[in-house]
């Protein structure tokens, strides 16, 4: 059949692979590494993929490098956990700190398309006063965007997504109707909606970026549950099959299977181009700007690798910012046994939600706000959390996996604030690149330990509230990384401006979770791409106003 | 050739059910049927770990995930074997644990060191009292011969030995059957979502006094 694309990259000679088509291609422009182009993008993922092809649409000569392979889901993709571990960053780092981050699955991924291609599809705006924690909630630090500004950028990628949702959102201000009706509710996401309705507090259909009716050659979810595995149907709306697509026929060039090492500066202290790894030999891409897209780990490790003698710190680092304040999102669960069958493979696993405790600030004693959703663990990620979250191993692990179609889960994805010991450094070792590997230092505070707190009692309530059995607590996980290159007012505080641009070097700019200043209590890839959105829009502004180097 | 499947039955959840009946359905696409015909095909013979080391491992093996007769047992310490030697690896690592192989070959000496400290045979001669109760001290934290050399048994133990084994238990088809998962499906995905609702190729449950409804029911799954 076709060809490995984790050994040889695939876009290339003028052609890349049509996703939509088994062992089909699509035309593709191609730049030679000594044209300069007006931008080299580093990362396809949420941030890099929305933002190559937005400047492409707008008339930009774009190449977007990505380190991972460049997959077609219908002829590439398993229905098997182990297998589709190709998705994920698994190069070396280390984790440490009093909470070291489990890193891999649910929070990096390293294919063209990014962790999007495995994300949960969960699609939800921030709340408004989130864009000001500091101003208006007391805690954090203000963004430099004002949430009326984003609140058309999430419209716009909601209707690139085609994202499913219901007729009427519970929290919040108006939006725009969902361009897709909901998915039908699985067992596990009515659990969510019973002990929600137990407890008198409001519960939805989520906002899901996977197809509830047919789109172009994309056909609706069949409900087979490997989401966080990769979607062979295509169903899902990641940016492999929609931002990149769109991104090549605007003329975008995308190159698979290319690590970049180093963003080189020239005599002036700006940007001049990529040193990046492809099939074992490193390049240079010359461009007018290089726009860093790789998730708050890749994206400060970069920076730093990238010190020279100008700035010896690091890229963008004059604030001393780069690598600090990473927030993860708490992930905490509950978990328990039902009598009925609930078989919650079935579906997207968190069809369900409920965001009440991100817009309810009366009874809580801690700042921020979390989520929470209906769960659907595939067997693997199942056996694993009984065993090193539950901690069972021997008969009683194999006696209680037997009960799997039966377990019903709440989980939430929680806020955590942002702290400058939670940071990313370079470790000494080397990667199989010659590149220093990052370290991760995560601990969390007491503000964190207080949310997580408050989420476990309330959701074994709602468990509790329906008749659930031998209730357990999973205390230690966590998911999405963001921060470690924070947008803000001022140079001294911040790493980027509202507009993603380095306050240090103006033709340098940072598009993805990174530049977060603080995480809220819901799933950052909507406001990932949003911010991409907005990005190109204020780039096409500045490079009209002449403020933007293109020459 | 499949007898133990006839006798199975008697206090499992979900008798007679088997995944890999619907090999050649729509629930199976070609590229999972290509991975789980590699992984079926295991060797028995170690490539990654030395003879020594891969019996230490198998002792282990047996312990963390104990398989009933008849069944024939999922070869949990060749499928790890496998995948170390095919080079795949979760990546990060806490500060204190060497890379994954590494992890596992020191790991794995200093296991057998402690059996041989305690009871003067290595960890696959002793019985599986003794060997339970090792690995609870290694879960404890409380392992300290040299040959960790710096490693913290518990650390090991939850990260690497913990995880792996799973994993490599509940990859394979026959623990897929065992808890009743309807395992891969695409481009056949579900239709009945909701709560006792079963789509006809997914496993029957055995209730208390109908067990043999479930039983003829699962060998029609396809």
């Amino acid at each position: 059949m076709s060809d490995d694309p984790r050994h040889a990259p695939r876009a290339r000679h003028g052609r890349a692979p049509d996703v939509f088509r088994p062992g089909g291609w699509v035309s593709m422009k191609e730049y030679a590494d000594h044209e300069t182009v007006d931008f080299v993008i580093v990362g396809t993922g949420a941030g890099g993929a929305t933002l190559a092809c937005k400047l492409a649409e707008y008339g930009f000569s774009v190449v977007a490098l990505d380190a991972g392979p460049y997959f077609r889901p219908l002829e590439d993709f398993a229905s098997d956990e182990s297998e589709q571990t190709k998705l994920y960053w698994t190069d070396d780092r280390i984790v440490d700190g009093d909470n070291p981050l489990q890193l891999g699955s649910n929070n990096s991924g390293k294919a063209v398309g990014g962790s999007t291609v495995h994300f949960a599809m969960v699609s939800l705006r921030f709340r408004p006063e989130w864009f000001k924690a500091r101003t208006k909630l007391g805690y954090g630090a203000d963004w430099p965007i004002d949430w009326r500004e984003m609140w058309a950028y999430y419209t716009e990628v909601e209707q690139a997504l085609k994202i499913s949702g219901p007729v009427n959102y519970p929290w919040g201000p108006p939006r725009p109707r969902y361009p897709y009706r909901a998915h039908p509710l699985n067992a596990a996401a009515r659990a969510l909606a019973r002990g929600c309705e137990a407890l008198g507090i409001g519960w939805t259909e989520t906002p899901l970026a996977t197809l509830s009716a047919p789109r172009g050659l994309a056909h609706p979810c069949v409900y087979r549950g490997f989401c966080v595995t990769g979607c062979s149907t295509n169903a899902k709306q990641s940016a492999l099959v929609t931002w990149i697509p769109r991104a090549l026929s605007a003329g975008a060039e995308i190159r698979d299977l290319a690590m970049v090492g180093r963003i080189e500066t020239d005599a002036n202290g700006l940007a001049a181009g990529v040193h990046y790894h492809r099939q074992s030999k490193w390049h240079f891409q010359k461009a007018r700007n290089v726009v860093v897209a790789g998730y708050a780990i890749e994206t400060p490790r970069l920076l730093l690798n990238s010190a020279n003698d100008k700035f010896p710190d690091g890229l963008a680092n004059s604030s001393g910012l780069v690598g600090k304040n990473l927030m993860a999102q708490a992930n905490q669960a509950v978990w328990g046994e039902m009598d009925e069958e609930v078989r919650s493979y079935k579906g997207p696993p968190s069809l369900a939600i409920t965001e009440h405790w991100n817009y309810e600030d009366e009874g809580k004693d801690f700042f921020g706000g979390y989520a929470y959703m209906s769960q659907g663990p595939l067997p693997q990620l199942w056996a694993n959390t009984q065993a090193t979250a539950h901690g069972l191993w021997g008969a009683r692990l194999v006696e209680e996996m037997k009960r799997y179609n039966h377990v019903v889960g709440l989980k939430i994805v929680g806020e955590m604030l942002p702290q400058e010991h939670n940071r990313v450094t370079l470790a000494d070792e080397l990667d199989q690149y010659g590149l220093r590997i990052p370290r991760v230092t995560y601990s969390w505070c007491d503000n964190d330990k207080r949310l997580i707190d408050h989420s476990i009692a309330f959701m074994s309530r709602a468990l509790g509230a329906i008749g659930t059995k031998n209730i357990w607590v999973q205390e230690d996980d966590t998911c999405h990384l963001n921060g470690t290159a924070r947008m803000g007012d001022r140079p001294d505080s911040s790493v980027v401006n509202a507009d993603c641009r380095s306050w240090d070097i103006p033709n340098l700019w940072i598009c993805d979770g990174s530049v977060f200043p603080t995480v809220g209590g819901a799933n950052p890839s909507l406001t990932i791409q949003a911010i991409a959105c907005r990005t190109a829009d204020r780039i096409r502004t500045l490079s009209r106003l002449g403020e933007i180097r293109l020459n | 050739m499949l007898d133990w499947k006839a006798e199975r039955g008697a206090g499992e959840p979900y008798p007679g059910y088997d995944v890999l009946a619907k090999w050649r359905s729509p629930s199976w696409n070609d590229k999972t049927r290509e991975v789980v015909a590699a992984r079926l095909k295991a060797a028995d013979e170690p490539r990654f770990f030395t003879r020594e080391e891969f019996e230490t491992l198998i002792a282990v093996a047996d312990r963390i995930l104990p398989q009933p007769a008849p069944r024939p047992p999922i070869p949990v310490a060749a499928l790890l074997d496998q995948k170390l030697q095919d080079g795949v690896m979760d990546g990060y690592r806490a500060a204190s644990l060497p890379r994954d192989g590494e992890a596992w070959r020191r790991g794995l000496r200093a296991l057998d060191a402690e059996a041989r400290a305690r009871h003067d045979h290595g960890f696959a001669k002793i019985v599986e009292s003794d060997r339970d109760d090792l690995l609870r001290c290694c879960e404890a934290g409380e392992l300290k011969s040299p040959a960790w050399d710096g490693m913290p048994s518990q650390t090991f133990f939850k990260h690497r030995l913990l995880r792996d084994l799973v994993l490599a238990y509940y990859c394979h088809p026959i623990s897929w059957s065992e808890i009743g998962w309807g395992g891969p499906a695409s481009p056949r995905g579900y239709v009945r979502l909701d709560f006792n609702d079963r789509d006809p190729w997914e496993a029957a449950e055995a209730k208390p006094g109908h067990e043999a409804d479930a039983l003829r029911v699962n060998r029609n799954v396809r």
